[in-house]
């Protein structure tokens, strides 16, 4: 098994995506971590393989290949500790997000509190809500048990009363879920979290406990009326989610026993890392995390000693993708294409690709297609996750995104680093960033596993943060202001550190750059015009230092929340435009 | 870079396993020759249940409703049996709903199955049984030719196979449907209306093997109770070579349509089997293969989405698409004699 981590040891970081599975080296170089080199295999989740580990052990001798040293052995498997003859590892972790989406059910009390802590709870990670049980449900005990003897769910999360508060509810709608788990076959069973009234334990072990797959205990999400609690129950269900995995898939287990038992759910190891960057840079704005891949759209944020976590597999890119249209329409995605693509091709092609959800758009059409919809499902995530942002948090308008600082962005649908105006329009377009922020681009997706790294090492993350390993696609002003099309907004004046000064008048509905490579900084003097608001009040004026990237400073004149304009022919035009000025075609 | 694989094959080992969802009785034995309308397992499946809540009708509490209670579990009760009674001078009864099982008593309440219905679970194929597995089914197999498709309703039958597709990007229309194809498994094409789909029923006819479906008759598709496979995809997608070529040559021949739905954990996919004579069993398909030069593939996405080729070589490093993207990829030659260049990951193999 891998050694604790000590100063200077290798760590090979697996993660087991949906489509693709990637094993990723860090090393010491020069007393400091850094990200080594990456390589991928196809996941072997599905038939038929139907063994993940076999996707690992490809992307493992993929990662070989590139590194000229051998990490496994003769019959595969893992050599660890490193040996003297520069082959293996030190020490691995694991974080998964592939499998079928976990079918949960949420029990609690009342519909705007514990069943909503339930909610937020469940969304946590890679779950789907199937039935919802509470107080206010009409239905009778036997229509609850046939309810869930048809969806079988792999989850049964209970919340609900405050700790010492109300048990003879929670005992009441416990008797469903207990029935339910004894005339299931055991191996279909579902496992149990309960996170509700703390005094409840031994009845629900009576009523539950010999009947479920597995029963954990987390303390109360809803210790109180007003207070909420999910942090320790979020961890619990993640490590419960690798439990399920396990049943289900093959080769997990091997997985996490090579990681020592700290396999994460991928998520779930994106959001610690969220939580432990605002802990680490935090400022008045919040960090923002998003990713969005074939699994799920995943979106996490700090601030100031609160974080939330957003798990949402129906915005996922893959096998979901007619479930898609539950939440939005044809037309709505395709308001975002440059191209004439008729509502009926998109629909083929949202059911065609959920076929292959690992295949990629070869033709422009086909790319005008998956960016549509990589943009209206990042759009729908983003307005679904800040729903749970805590309140009183930076803004410049409550209605609008609030200030983030930086914006980290992952995911298959964003890691085409060769394309970063391609990425930083969808990223502008779907999550309608304000003020001044910079947008950093996680190309190899290391995001999650530094989360994974961190719990074990917490210098690695940083280190490897510092690197360069992430792409700073630029730095991002977003003034909030009312205007028409053309009328001026902003002014602008970029000093670079050579002494060497460029200016930028930013019109509404307009995207402008100014230079500043990646490494370079400089000072930025940003002048709003007609009220608009950059984070220094409406009109007003300041300075800021910036940071260069690979666009260096955009600015994104097209007001907040973005409006498209509703005659199709200006649409397009415009869109094509501002691809234009992002580099795009 | 493995591959993923379709099979598409004209003659080839098949072996299938045909599982109850619950626990049940198995009727065949190994070595046993069946054919697809055999029943090789049954059960008995509850679909509802009756929570009778004794204690609360009788007024008392669960402990004593626990002792008038007078049914055990697995107790078949018929409907208005009295179940428990009250004390007093005008005691409270409580009666059986519905016939049914009892299956849980305790903490003063009753709980019951009622609405029991068999299932039976058919071979489906041709062939012979190789394993019992014990109270849950039967491993079978044969030896034919093997179509698989991407989109199934869930139905499984068999009968004589009918080609009026007549050609690779034919349209399945109610005109096409007259009572000579009655009983028939139609290969048909490519459907757009929900009429035809409806027409086929009317006949009806044992099932339809269609290159492609509108998304939008998925539903309607879904509620026929034929089979209904498709080969090629959603919209309005020719049906790809291989599959037509071996379809509609054996056309007059008996077949299995198992338009079972895809399952991508499980590897279940709707299938086309039709058993073919031999003197020695085939070897079974590959199911894993690795990209190589000489491979036959299939184009999974545009341009040229569903068109067999062979790979000519596998190119180094990573190669520029019309797209713009970057992607490992090979050369690929197609049917039409045009080589192209296509992502890795935009094929499968068919074989």
């Amino acid at each position: 098994m891998p050694s604790s981590l000590v100063d200077g040891n290798s760590l090979l970081a697996i993660d087991v995506g949906a489509a693709n599975t990637r094993a990723v080296l860090f090393d010491v170089i020069e007393g400091e971590y850094r990200f080594v080199a990456s390589g991928t295999a196809p996941t072997t989740a599905e038939a038929p393989f139907k063994d993940v580990a076999e996707g690992a052990r490809n992307a493992i001798m993929s990662l070989q290949k590139i590194l000229g040293k051998n990490l496994l052995d003769a019959s595969r498997g893992l050599i660890t500790p490193s040996q003297s003859n520069g082959t293996g590892v030190d020490a691995l972790v694991v974080t998964l997000s592939a499998g079928p989406v976990v079918k949960t059910v949420v029990v609690g009390l009342l519909k705007d509190v514990s069943l909503e802590s339930a909610r937020r709870l469940t969304e946590s990670t890679y779950t789907r809500i199937v039935d919802t049980i509470g107080l206010n449900d009409q239905r009778r005990p036997d229509q609850q048990i046939d309810s869930i003897l048809r969806l079988r769910p792999d989850l049964v999360l209970i919340t609900g009363g405050t700790d010492g508060g109300a048990s003879l509810s929670i005992q009441k709608l416990l008797e469903p879920i207990g029935l339910a788990s004894f005339l299931l076959p055991q191996e279909k069973r579902p496992a149990v979290l309960f996170a509700g009234n703390e005094k409840m334990g031994a009845e629900v072990k009576t009523l539950v406990g010999e009947l479920a797959t597995s029963l954990h205990f987390s303390p109360n999400v809803r210790p109180s009326l007003e207070t909420e609690d999910i942090d320790p129950a979020e961890r619990e269900l993640a490590r419960m989610f690798i439990n399920i995995r396990k049943r289900q898939i093959k080769g997990v287990d091997l997985l996490d026993l090579w990681s020592g038992g700290h396999m994460l759910p991928t998520a779930y190891a994106t959001g610690r890392m969220v939580r432990f960057l605002a802990k680490v840079y935090g400022s008045k704005k919040g960090i923002l995390s998003v990713d969005l891949g074939a699994s799920a759209a995943v979106i996490a944020a700090g601030f100031n000693g609160k974080s939330t976590l957003k798990v949402s597999p129906q915005f996922g890119l893959g096998e979901n993708l007619p479930g898609l249209l539950n939440y939005t329409t044809l037309e709505e995605i395709l308001r975002w294409s440059s191209l004439d693509i008729s509502n009926g091709v998109l629909r083929d092609y949202l059911y065609q690709k959920s076929l292959y959800p690992s295949t990629i758009a070869a033709t422009r059409e086909d790319l005008a297609m998956s960016q549509a919809v990589a943009r209206q499902a990042l759009y729908l995530a983003m307005q679904s996750a800040r729903r749970d942002f805590p309140q009183n948090i930076a803004s410049i308008k409550p209605n609008l995104t609030p200030l983030f600082e930086p914006i980290l962005a992952g995911g298959g649908a964003l890691s085409d680093a060769s394309r970063p105006g391609h990425n930083l329009l969808l990223l502008l377009d779907s999550i309608q960033p304000v003020g001044v922020t910079t947008v950093i681009l996680d190309q190899n997706n290391l995001l999650p596993l530094l989360g994974a790294a961190a719990s074990q090492n917490n210098i690695l993350p940083v280190q490897v943060l510092e690197s360069g390993a992430f792409l700073s696609v630029g730095t991002i002003v977003s003034p909030v202001v009312s205007a028409s099309y053309g009328t001026l907004i902003l002014k602008a004046k970029l000093n670079y550190e050579n002494g060497a000064e460029a200016r930028v008048d930013l019109k509404y509905g307009t995207l402008e750059t100014l230079p500043l490579a990646i490494g370079e900084t400089g000072k930025l003097t940003i002048q709003g015009l007609r009220g608009a608001d950059v984070g220094f009040g409406p009109g007003r004026s300041g300075t800021i230092p910036v940071s260069g990237g690979a666009l260096g400073v955009v600015f994104d004149g097209r007001g907040r929340p973005l409006e498209l304009p509703s005659d199709t022919v200006r649409r397009r035009e415009l869109i094509k435009k501002w691809n234009w000025t992002l580099g795009g075609e | 870079m493995q591959a993923p694989v379709n099979h598409i094959v004209g003659l080839t080992s098949i072996v299938r396993e045909r599982l109850l969802p619950v626990s049940g009785t198995v009727l065949v034995r190994p070595n046993q020759k069946v054919s697809p309308n055999d029943v090789v397992a049954e059960t008995k499946w509850a679909r509802e249940h009756i929570l009778l809540d004794v204690a609360r009708i009788l007024r008392v509490s669960p402990n004593a409703a626990d002792r008038l209670i007078k049914c055990k579990v697995d107790d078949q009760l018929a409907a208005s049996v009295e179940i428990a009674v009250g004390k007093g001078l005008f005691p409270r009864s409580v009666r059986t709903p519905r016939e049914g099982r009892v299956v849980a008593v305790g903490g003063g309440q009753v709980l019951m199955e009622v609405g029991e219905t068999k299932m039976e679970l058919r071979a489906g194929i041709p062939g012979t049984i190789i394993e019992v597995m014990p109270n849950r089914g039967a491993v079978i197999q044969t030896a034919g030719a093997l179509v698989q498709g991407v989109w199934g309703n869930g139905r499984i039958d068999s009968g004589l196979l009918v080609n009026i597709a007549e050609k690779q990007d034919g349209v399945l229309t109610t005109a096409k449907l007259d009572i000579s194809l009655r009983g028939s498994i139609i290969l048909g094409g490519m459907v757009k209306d929900a009429e035809t789909l409806q027409a086929a029923a009317d006949l009806p006819v044992r099932g339809l093997i269609l290159s492609s479906i509108f998304p939008s008759l998925l539903q309607t598709a879904r509620e026929m109770r034929y089979p209904i496979m498709i080969t090629d995809g959603f919209g309005a997608l020719p049906m790809n070579s291989a599959a037509f070529k071996l379809l509609s040559t054996n056309a007059k021949r008996d077949v299995t349509v198992n338009a079972e739905m895809f399952d991508r954990y499980s590897g279940a996919k709707p299938e086309v089997i039709i058993p073919l004579p031999i003197s020695s069993n085939p070897p079974a398909p590959r199911e894993v293969e690795t990209f190589a030069p000489g491979l036959q593939v299939r184009m999974r996405r545009p341009p040229f989405m569903g068109m067999i080729g062979s790979i000519i070589a596998i190119k180094p490093g990573l190669s520029t698409l019309p797209s713009g993207l970057r992607a490992p990829a090979a050369e690929v030659k197609l049917e039409n004699d045009e080589t192209v260049t296509a992502p890795l990951v935009n094929l499968e193999v068919v074989g």
